[in-house]
């Protein structure tokens, strides 16, 4: 009949509400913190690029065309005489930017769409899930391709068709766990005690999937990364001479005949890395989830 | 902030003598594939100020659905007539609006699992102060009523336990808090859906006792639904048999008890285990409860009735007058009854 003592850690997490935040991050064994570590120093170092970099990712120099690692250039230079070290830590920046925002728009959109759907039900439901079905037939690659066709190449078309593209991914997840939040007596409850559903919906139901919708929002931000890398790859996305690691790896191809392979492998080194990083925390947090929900 | 319980007038309808809840001859129908007969059958039930009223029932009997009508939940695509009225107003044709301000300051409810009924990742003190601040009760006023309410039903630290999550408390203190928030809106009545079955059965005493000594207290109506009858005749003013979706015997409860006139009610007098000595060993009722498959013609019990006639199994007995209560017996009168 006594209530349960928390032990002293708890009670620290308890007086830092930042810090418990955090514990959804923590505790998932080395591979998880080796990820969240390498995501953390990408940020930084996009962050810091202007800082890092050796030299201009942009100036050319024909003169010092496909030179080899070490010496001047760590990771030696592309075919234009540009460091590719520089190019790398640049890249990163655009890297990083256009996932965050195809994750940004798809996360709240399909949140929205999701918890709609699966709090209402009926015909809300039908013609919202259809639609998302509908827009998950297409594929995201095809999208954005028709996009630049309409509004010529750049950030804009592919970052606005990955995030159309994106979210059903996330709206499918968040229908199917707000049904299955709404059938617990908890939220019953709630509207016993005369909550409209809308207050409901916003200040127990959201923040209670939350969770499951970060954990879907981190690998999707891995394979944004990945599908906007292969726009720029196709020459659809970021245009030259813009440092960008799908463009670098378009550019680096010729280069492999001649015997380099650095310019286009080291992007694609940095483009497997920061994907699988993601894919790990992701599936680290659902993990954790599912652990908590047992 | 919401709108939707700020309508709320405190105790706007409430009169000292009127009942809190009157249900009158309510009747529910599930479309026919969910359903060959009516999950309630014309169940009419009083509660007033005060006063404390038991629904008992084996589970199937429809004594949930009929306490969750109270609160205007009802199953989907289901069928009414008759009323539910709250404090004088019918829920069931009520609007949104009336409804939410009728479940905010009327009504309450106390579940069974209280580990289910609560949000897990919310602080216990804002479980207990959001209903007040949506009505407009300042964060200071509604800390203070959250404490006060917390050491009404005997939680030691209560200002602490504010700020502690449903998981830090065993299911009995945790059931403790869900009642402090049943309470929290002055509700002129209480609807305590078997509320210590999840619980173990050491905590059950001292929660029955929390809610009946603050219902009294507070002059609370009190409508207890249980299948426990030995729970039921310790703190039940009038108690409520109900059978198949229809109320078979109701009464003061020592009449009931002292002397059923339903069979049924008899039946589950004598197979609940007693431990004086020289008690009867329990009895079972033969056979199974009535499914909600079946619609058979006349009593509901008379498959299982050890008195059955013809007659029983071709009409529906009316509940009437015996002694202090109604029973709906045809041979209720006769004294077929040890």
């Amino acid at each position: 009949m006594t209530l349960t003592a928390p032990p002293a850690a708890a009670t620290a997490l308890r007086r830092r509400p930042g810090l418990r935040r955090l514990r959804l991050l923590g505790g998932q064994g080395p591979l998880f913190t080796a990820a969240l570590l390498l995501l953390a120093a990408l940020v930084l170092v996009a962050a810091l690029a202007p800082l890092l970099a050796p030299y201009d990712p942009e100036a050319m120099d024909l003169t010092a065309s496909l030179v080899g690692t070490g010496g001047d250039h760590l990771l030696g230079t592309d075919q234009s005489g540009r460091d590719i070290l520089s190019r790398l830590l640049y890249g990163a920046r655009t890297g990083l930017l256009g996932p965050l925002l195809v994750v940004a728009v798809s996360t709240v959109l399909g949140t929205g769409l999701g918890v709609l759907a699966g709090w209402r039900g009926g015909w809300a439901d039908a013609v919202l899930s259809r639609s998302m079905d509908l827009v998950f037939a297409v594929p995201g690659l095809l999208l954005a391709i028709m996009l630049v066709a309409v509004a010529g190449s750049g950030m804009t078309a592919p970052v606005v068709a990955m995030a159309v593209a994106y979210t059903p991914y996330v709206g499918r997840l968040v229908r199917g766990v707000a049904r299955q939040e709404k059938a617990r007596p908890y939220i019953e409850s709630y509207r016993v005690q005369g909550w409209s559903g809308r207050t409901i919906c916003l200040r127990h139901l959201l923040p209670n999937i939350a969770p499951t919708v970060l954990a879907q929002s981190a690998m999707n931000f891995g394979y944004a990364l990945m599908d906007l890398a292969a726009l720029s790859f196709l020459g659809f996305g970021v245009q030259p001479p813009t440092a960008d690691w799908g463009a670098m790896i378009n550019e680096g191809q010729s280069a492999i005949q001649q015997g380099a392979m650095l310019p286009a492998l080291a992007p694609s080194f940095c483009i497997v890395l920061a994907v699988v990083a993601f894919g790990i925390v992701g599936e680290g947090i659902a993990d954790r989830i599912a652990k908590r929900e047992r | 902030m919401t709108t939707d319980r700020s309508t709320l007038a405190a105790g706007h309808g409430r009169t000292a003598d009127a009942p809190v809840l009157e249900i009158d001859r309510l009747t529910l129908r599930l479309p026919d594939d969910r359903a060959a007969r009516p999950l309630l059958d014309g169940v009419s039930l009083t509660v007033a100020p005060g006063e404390t009223v038991g629904l008992v029932g084996e589970s199937g009997s429809g004594k949930s659905v009929a306490c969750r009508s109270v609160l205007g939940l009802l199953p989907a695509r289901a069928r009414t007539s008759g009323q539910v009225r709250v404090a004088g107003r019918d829920v069931l044709t009520m609007g949104r609006a009336d409804l939410a301000a009728t479940r905010a300051g009327e009504v309450a409810m106390v579940f069974q699992d209280p580990r289910a009924s609560v949000n897990p990742l919310r602080r216990v003190g804002d479980f207990l102060t959001e209903g007040l601040r949506a009505t407009g009760v300042p964060a200071a006023r509604a800390t203070a009523r959250a404490v006060e309410l917390l050491g009404a039903v005997g939680i030691r630290d209560p200002r602490g336990a504010l700020r502690r999550r449903p998981h830090e408390f065993s299911g009995g203190m945790l059931q403790r808090v869900v009642i402090a928030a049943a309470l929290a809106g002055d509700p002129a009545l209480v609807v305590a859906d078997e509320p210590t079955t999840a619980l173990d059965v050491t905590t059950q005493a001292e929660i029955i006792a929390i809610l009946t000594r603050l219902q009294a207290e507070r002059g609370t109506g009190l409508l207890f639904v249980t299948h426990d009858l030995e729970l039921a005749a310790a703190i039940c003013d009038r108690v409520y048999v109900m059978y198949a979706g229809r109320i078979v015997e109701t009464g003061p409860t020592t009449g009931l008890f002292d002397r059923p006139r339903h069979p049924y009610t008899a039946g589950l007098l004598s197979c609940t285990p007693r431990l004086d000595p020289g008690a009867p060993a329990p009895r079972p009722i033969a056979g199974r409860p009535v499914s909600v498959a079946e619609a058979p013609p006349g009593c509901a019990f008379a498959a299982r009735c050890p008195y059955a006639q013809p007659r029983c199994t071709q009409e529906v007995p009316a509940l009437t007058a015996h002694g202090a209560g109604l029973a709906a017996c045809h041979r209720a009168d006769e004294g077929i009854l040890p």
